[in-house]
């Protein structure tokens, strides 16, 4: 130290290596400047997000589906909370005691549980859907490693197999499968949301940061059904299936003012709160997707027609003797022929000589226009899945023949509920109802297709076929006029008829006064002897009719006396 | 100079424990209205459940089957029934 002290400075420096040092120093702070910059600037979304991350959670927020009421509001499908239990198979560590006990929890074999712990390769394995809220505890109190448990929800159908064809049912996803569940999914349904929030230590959320989405809980649905009514639908039906051992069955209600569809059934049926062996027969949809040869229940609509056009009048007689008609090699039969016939007649005893001769003097384009206008021929558009449409083929390549067997309900092809919405018409005074299967409760304005006169004229040869010497005397209910008509029809199959297959059918309506309410009815191969319309599907229709009334509170419009019914060797009265 | 410094600091103090209880304060409001919706949500939950026993004890079919069997009830004959025209002048339901 003293040495150099001593010395003068002799060693001049380059002035270059100051400088230098000092551009290093410099440089080194406009990088990290820079740096600071980009991290500030650029990177900043970046950054707050991953410090974010650290302590904010993103929550889904489930949305209920909305629950399924009748038009009283009874709660007809309901969702509630359920627990799925999985595991991760790798993890699960269990002793024998604990799996025994899991295994009765769940309700599942022993060796199925350990078959599906022992999936090694598998990261995820669903033990068991959808257990009730208590079981899940109980589980959860097991203290097994590696299983997890999930909430879900799931739906509820407490009228069971009486409501099934209409309400549908939802997968294990509470997804709309069938029914009304399926066709107002996005409304029940609802929107499932999301929200960020800041979690604590223990996992407690202190402070929300914000909704990402606001969930939206499903709409509640009133439907237009009356469970009452349809309760003695489905039990009416049930009665007149087995007793005539039958195929199947179907039956629909309608409010005549409204077009509510009150009530709707099909035989076979099944539970929609288990559905482990389900067919395809019990899941059909007879009144909305099944189209059938309807035989004599569309006479009614070619006399109507044949009254608007004043082709004829209600005092025009029609000679039906001698019972056959033969038309191009092809011969009209009558089951029971008779002779000169009013037209009130035709439609009492349904003579289809007679039906045919009043069809002739139709312009095929007139008829094919009015099956048209009372809704046969397209889906009736209420909404619903798989809904028929039916078949009236183009009127210019109707031939005489066919013409004529149209106007007793053959070669053309219709629903159900098309059938039961076209009788709105003469029950509405020539207008056709449009329908719902949501309550509406209020009168609704259709269409008309015929003259209010021409429409009660018919409604009076409708009731004569109840009275004695009609084709259903057996449809009649004490205390309200009701008016109907019979079908009998032989299935169609390999494109042809078959001989001793049928369909037996009742469409009516009542009181006749100021009708209220259109039922129909079908009864598919009924085999236990008797297959005629007024005797097979005609008690059905008197029997929900009167309970349906009496629930609607209809003041009566006949005298209250005992019917007398015919009987049992009194049947054979109609044709097709 | 200083001595206005200093009571700059003083209440600078004071804002941020201010602010630091009432952030506490508001964070333990909110557990607590997550605690209620929680629970609100859990009611509506047993109403459903409620309701779905309603209806399933309240079964028409189940109804009728009591009402007839133990109870020994039936539909009265349309004879027996008087029915009421409401009156004109009278409120609808």
């Amino acid at each position: 130290m003293s040495a150099a002290a001593s010395v003068p400075m002799m060693v001049r420096l380059p002035a270059w290596r100051a400088r230098l040092a000092l551009l290093a120093l410099l440089a080194a702070f406009v990088v990290l400047a820079g740096r600071s910059v980009y991290l500030q600037s650029v990177k900043t979304g970046f950054l707050q997000e991953k410090g974010e991350a650290r302590y904010a959670r993103v929550l889904e927020v489930p949305a209920t589906r909305g629950r399924i009421l009748d038009r009283n509001g009874e709660a007809l499908a309901i969702s509630t909370p359920v627990k799925s239990v999985w595991a991760i198979p790798e993890d699960v560590h269990a002793s024998r005691a604990q799996l025994k006990a899991l295994a009765g929890l769940l309700q599942m074999n022993e060796r199925e549980l350990a078959r599906k712990l022992s999936e090694d390769e598998r990261d995820f394995v669903y033990l068991k859907r959808q257990i009730s809220p208590e079981t899940a505890m109980r589980v959860a109190e097991l203290g097994i490693p590696g299983l997890h448990q999930q909430n879900e929800y799931r739906r509820y159908y407490p009228g069971g197999e009486t409501m099934a064809h209409v309400i549908g049912f939802t997968g294990v996803d509470d997804v709309g499968q069938e029914g009304i569940e399926l066709a107002q999914q996005p409304l029940l349904g609802g929107v499932a949301g999301s929200r960020r929030v800041i979690r604590d230590r223990l996992g407690q959320v202190v402070e929300d940061l914000e909704s990402i989405r606001a969930a939206q809980d499903g709409t509640d649905l009133t439907l237009a059904l009356d469970s009452k009514i349809q309760n003695l639908a489905f039990g009416a039906l049930r009665t007149g299936v087995e007793a005539n051992r039958a195929k199947a069955g179907a039956i629909v209600a309608l409010d005549v003012r409204t077009g509510e569809v009150l009530a709707l059934a099909n035989l076979p049926s099944y539970n929609p709160n288990n559905r482990a062996r389900l067919s395809g027969a019990q899941l059909r949809n007879r009144v909305m997707t099944d189209s059938f040869e309807p035989g004599s229940t569309l006479k009614p609509f070619t006399v109507a027609l044949a009254l608007e056009l004043g082709r004829i009048t209600p005092q025009t007689r029609i000679q039906t003797a001698p019972g056959t008609l033969t038309i191009a090699n092809y011969t009209i039969h009558d089951a029971h022929p008779g002779g000169l016939m009013s037209v009130a007649q035709v439609i009492q005893k349904s003579s289809n000589v007679g039906a045919a001769k009043i069809a002739l003097g139709l312009p095929r384009e007139e008829m094919h226009d009015m099956f048209k206008r009372v809704g046969f021929g397209a889906a009736p558009r209420l909404g619903f899945p798989g809904e028929g449409a039916g078949r009236v083929r183009e009127a210019k390549t109707w031939r005489p023949i066919e013409q004529a067997t149209m106007a007793y309900g053959h070669g053309i092809s219709v629903t159900l509920i098309q059938l039961a919405r076209a009788y709105t018409v003469f029950a509405r005074d020539g207008q056709l109802a449009p329908l719902s299967l949501l309550k509406t409760g209020a009168p609704a304005q259709g269409e008309r297709v015929f003259a209010p006169e021409v429409a009660r004229e018919v409604r009076e040869m409708l009731e004569s076929v109840v009275q004695p010497g009609g084709t259903a005397p057996r449809a009649r209910v004490m205390g309200w006029r009701v008016g109907g008509k019979t079908g009998t029809a032989h299935k169609q199959e390999n494109g042809g008829y078959a001989a001793n297959k049928y369909v037996a059918s009742f469409v009516g309506f009542a009181p006749v006064s100021d009708p209220r309410l259109v039922i129909a009815v079908m009864i598919d191969e009924p085999s236990a002897g008797q297959y005629y319309g007024g005797v097979v599907a005609a008690p059905v229709f008197a029997q929900v009719m009167q309970g349906a009334l009496r629930l609607m509170g209809v003041p009566y419009d006949a005298p209250l006396e005992p019917l007398e019914l015919p009987g049992a060797d009194d049947d054979a009265k109609e044709s097709t | 100079m200083a001595k206005l410094n200093l009571l700059l600091l003083l209440v600078l103090v004071v804002c941020a424990l201010g602010l630091v209880t009432s952030q506490h304060r508001s964070r333990k409001l909110f557990s607590e209205l997550e605690r209620e919706q929680e629970r609100s949500r859990a009611l509506d939950v047993e109403f459903g459940q409620l309701q779905l026993e309603a209806s399933t004890w309240g079964l028409h079919s189940r109804v009728e089957k009591i009402a007839t069997g133990a109870l020994g009830m039936r539909a009265p004959d349309p004879r027996r029934v008087r029915m009421i025209e409401p009156r004109k002048d009278a409120p609808q339901p």
